[in-house]
C-alpha cells in the first residue's frame, strides 16, 4: 500500500548555511539541538542530497498548476515544505519549539474549504494562534443532528482547548450556498445536497426577507445569514452555552468578500438571543467593515 | 502584590519537585510559559478584533493589491489542483507547512485529519467536501496529511481496551481510525507510548487513505488515472514531512482458459 517514500528532513541541512549568523540571528541562546544534530549528519546528507537552496518564491501559481508527472508533484511539494522551513520555521524556531510542546490558539475559526478562503491567508493567522475547521459553507450542524465531522472538533476547542473566541467566517460566491439556494426538492440525493441544507433555516430566512431581490443577491445574504444561523446552531452545545453565558467564550461571525477584498465582522449578543425548538433569534454588536 | 495564595502555590510547587526532579524541565516550561502570557496580559488584554483586523490589513495590502491578476482571477472561480486534509490543530495549516496560496488546494480540517468511509447517514460533511473536489473541481490529488503530538490520535490510542469513552463525541470520532489503533497495539512490542502515537498517526493517515477507496467517484477517478491519493505526516519536533503514494490500480484480466 505504501510506496515511493519521501522523507525531507535530511535535505534542509544542507540548505542550512552553517556559518551564516542570520538562522540563530537575534536570539541570544546557545545553539539549538537542531543545528548541533544537522552538523554532526551533515556531510550524510550532503551526500545524498544535492539540492540548490530554494530561491526566494514569490507567489506562482503556475508552478503548481504545471507540475506534469508525480516526480515533478514531490519536487514542488519538497520546495514548498522548504520555503517554509527555512523562512519561518527556523527564524522562529524557539516559538516553534515552545509549539511543538503544546498549542494555546485563542481562535478556533470555522472556514469554508474553498482554496481561496483560508484564513491563515487572510486574516494572517500564524502558527499556533487559530485552531480550524474547514468544511462545505462554513456550517455548524445543530448538536441534536447527530455526530458530525463539527461536534468532535467543537468539544476539543471549547472543553480541551478552551478557546475564547469561535469565528466562523463566509465568503462571497459560495458555492455550497449557491447549492443550497438552488435545491428544489426535499430529497436529499447527493451527499452536497444533504450536508448544505443543515443551512436550510437561512435559506428560509432569506427568501422570506430577500424575494424581491436576483438569485446572486439572494446568495449574497443567506452566505451571511448561515454564518449567523451557524453561530447560534453552537448555542446548542451546552458546554458551549455555559460558557458564553459565563462571558469565557465570544462568538463571532465574519464575511469575505474576495472580489472587493472587504471584511465583516460582528460579535454574536448573547443576551439577545432566543434558541428555542419553535423560533431562534439573534441579535448582534460590534459590527465592523474593513475595506 | 505577592499574596498568599502564590506563595502557597510556589511552596507546593517546590516540594513536589524535591520528590520528583526529573519534573523540573516541564516545570521550568510551563513556568516560562505563564510567565509570558502574564507579561502579555499585563501589556494589554488580547483583543480578538484588532489581531484579525490587523491580520486582514495587512493581507489586504501586502497580498491582495499586489497581486491583481491572480486575485481577480480568483474572484471568477477556482481550479485547485489539490484536496487536503489536514487536522485542525494551529500548528499545522497547509498554508503555512506546505505554503499554498490562494487557489491551489481545497483544504478539509478536522481532528486527525481523518476521512469516514462512505455512509450516507452521517458525516455527510466529508462525503459532501469529496464529492465536490472529485466531481466538480475536479482535483489531480487528494493529500491526507496527519502531524506529530495529535492529540485526536493521542486520544484514540488512550481508549481504555474496554471501549469506555469520557467525551461526548471526540472518541466517537477518532475511533474512524481504530483499526489503526489495532494495528499499532498489536504490533507494540517495547515501544513507549509516543512512539506508539507516532506510528499511530502515519497509520491513520493510511486507513483514511483506504477509507477514500470506498466512495465510488474516488475509486473511478483513480482507477483512470485522474486522480491521486497521497499520505502525508509532518513532524513539527524535528522539522521534517514524510509524502508517500497509494497504489491502487486495477491489472487488465488475464483469461484462465
Amino acid at each position: 500500500m505504501v510506496g515511493s517514500l519521501v522523507h525531507w528532513d535530511t535535505s534542509w541541512r544542507t540548505v542550512l548555511p552553517t556559518n551564516s549568523s542570520s538562522v540563530v540571528s537575534s536570539r541570544t541562546r546557545p545553539c539549538p539541538k537542531f543545528m548541533n544534530w544537522a552538523r554532526i549528519d551533515g556531510c550524510h546528507a550532503a551526500a545524498s542530497f544535492k539540492e540548490k537552496q530554494p530561491e526566494n518564491k514569490g507567489i506562482d501559481v503556475g508552478n503548481m498548476a504545471e507540475a506534469g508527472g508525480n516526480h515533478d508533484l514531490f519536487g514542488l511539494m519538497k520546495q514548498r515544505f522548504l520555503t517554509f522551513k527555512n523562512h519561518t520555521y527556523m527564524k522562529e524556531l524557539e516559538h516553534f519549539q515552545a509549539l511543538s510542546k503544546a498549542q494555546y490558539p485563542k481562535f478556533m475559526v470555522i472556514a469554508c474549504a474553498d482554496s481561496r478562503v483560508c484564513p491563515s491567508n487572510i486574516l494572517g493567522f500564524q502558527p499556533g494562534e487559530a485552531f480550524m475547521i474547514r468544511n462545505i459553507a462554513n456550517l455548524v450542524p445543530l448538536m441534536k443532528n447527530g455526530p458530525s465531522e463539527c461536534n468532535a472538533a467543537l468539544e476539543f476547542a471549547v472543553t480541551t482547548l478552551e478557546v475564547e473566541n469561535i469565528l466562523v467566517i463566509g465568503h462571497s460566491s459560495c458555492a455550497g450556498i449557491e447549492n443550497l439556494m438552488k435545491i428544489q426538492d426535499v430529497e436529499s440525493r447527493s451527499f452536497i445536497h444533504k450536508w448544505v441544507t443543515n443551512g436550510n433555516v437561512a435559506k428560509l430566512r432569506t427568501k422570506a426577507a430577500t424575494a424581491h431581490l436576483s438569485f446572486s443577491q439572494q446568495c449574497r445574504f443567506c452566505e451571511k445569514e448561515s454564518i449567523n444561523q451557524s453561530l447560534l446552531n453552537m448555542l446548542s452545545y451546552p458546554w458551549i452555552e455555559d460558557k458564553v453565558r459565563r462571558g469565557l467564550l465570544s462568538l463571532h461571525g465574519g464575511y469575505y468578500n474576495f472580489s472587493s477584498c472587504t471584511f465583516e465582522k460582528w460579535t454574536l449578543d448573547f443576551n439577545g438571543c432566543t434558541v428555542n425548538e419553535e423560533n431562534n433569534s439573534y441579535v448582534i454588536k460590534e459590527e465592523e467593515f474593513w475595506s | 502584590m505577592a499574596g498568599e495564595p502564590i506563595d502557597d502555590a510556589i511552596a507546593a510547587l517546590s516540594n513536589l519537585l524535591k520528590e520528583k526532579a526529573e519534573l523540573g524541565t516541564v516545570a521550568a516550561a510551563k513556568i516560562k510559559q505563564l510567565t509570558a502570557e502574564l507579561e502579555a496580559a499585563g501589556s494589554s488584554p488580547f483583543n480578538p478584533d484588532e489581531r484579525i483586523r490587523t491580520g486582514f490589513d495587512h493581507f489586504k495590502k501586502e497580498k491582495f493589491e499586489k497581486n491583481p491578476d491572480l486575485y481577480g482571477n480568483l474572484a471568477g472561480g477556482q481550479s485547485p489542483k489539490f484536496m487536503v486534509f489536514a487536522c485542525s490543530d494551529s500548528r499545522v495549516c497547509p498554508s503555512h507547512v506546505l505554503d499554498f496560496q490562494p487557489g491551489e488546494a481545497f483544504v478539509v480540517r478536522n481532528i486527525a485529519n481523518m476521512v469516514p468511509p462512505y455512509e450516507k447517514t452521517k458525516y455527510a460533511g466529508t462525503g459532501a467536501a469529496i464529492e465536490y473536489a472529485v466531481l466538480h473541481l475536479k482535483v489531480e490529488n487528494i493529500v491526507v496529511i496527519g502531524h506529530s503530538r495529535c492529540g485526536g490520535i493521542k486520544g484514540l490510542m488512550s481508549i481504555p481496551d474496554d471501549g469506555t469513552t469520557a467525551s461526548d463525541f471526540i472518541e466517537q470520532w477518532v475511533q474512524i481510525c481504530n483499526p489503526a489503533r489495532s494495528k499499532v497495539k498489536g504490533g507494540a512490542g517495547d515501544s513507549s507510548f509516543p512512539d506508539q502515537c507516532t506510528t499511530c498517526e502515519k497509520e491513520a493517515v493510511n486507513v483514511s487513505l483506504g477509507n477514500l477507496l470506498t466512495y465510488p467517484f474516488v475509486r473511478e477517478a483513480v482507477v483512470s488515472k485522474k486522480l491521486a491519493l497521497k499520505g502525508a505526516h509532518y513532524d513539527f519536533v524535528n522539522g521534517s514531512f514524510d509524502l508517500w503514494d497509494l497504489d491502487f490500480k486495477v491489472t487488465p484480466s488475464v483469461s484462465l482458459v
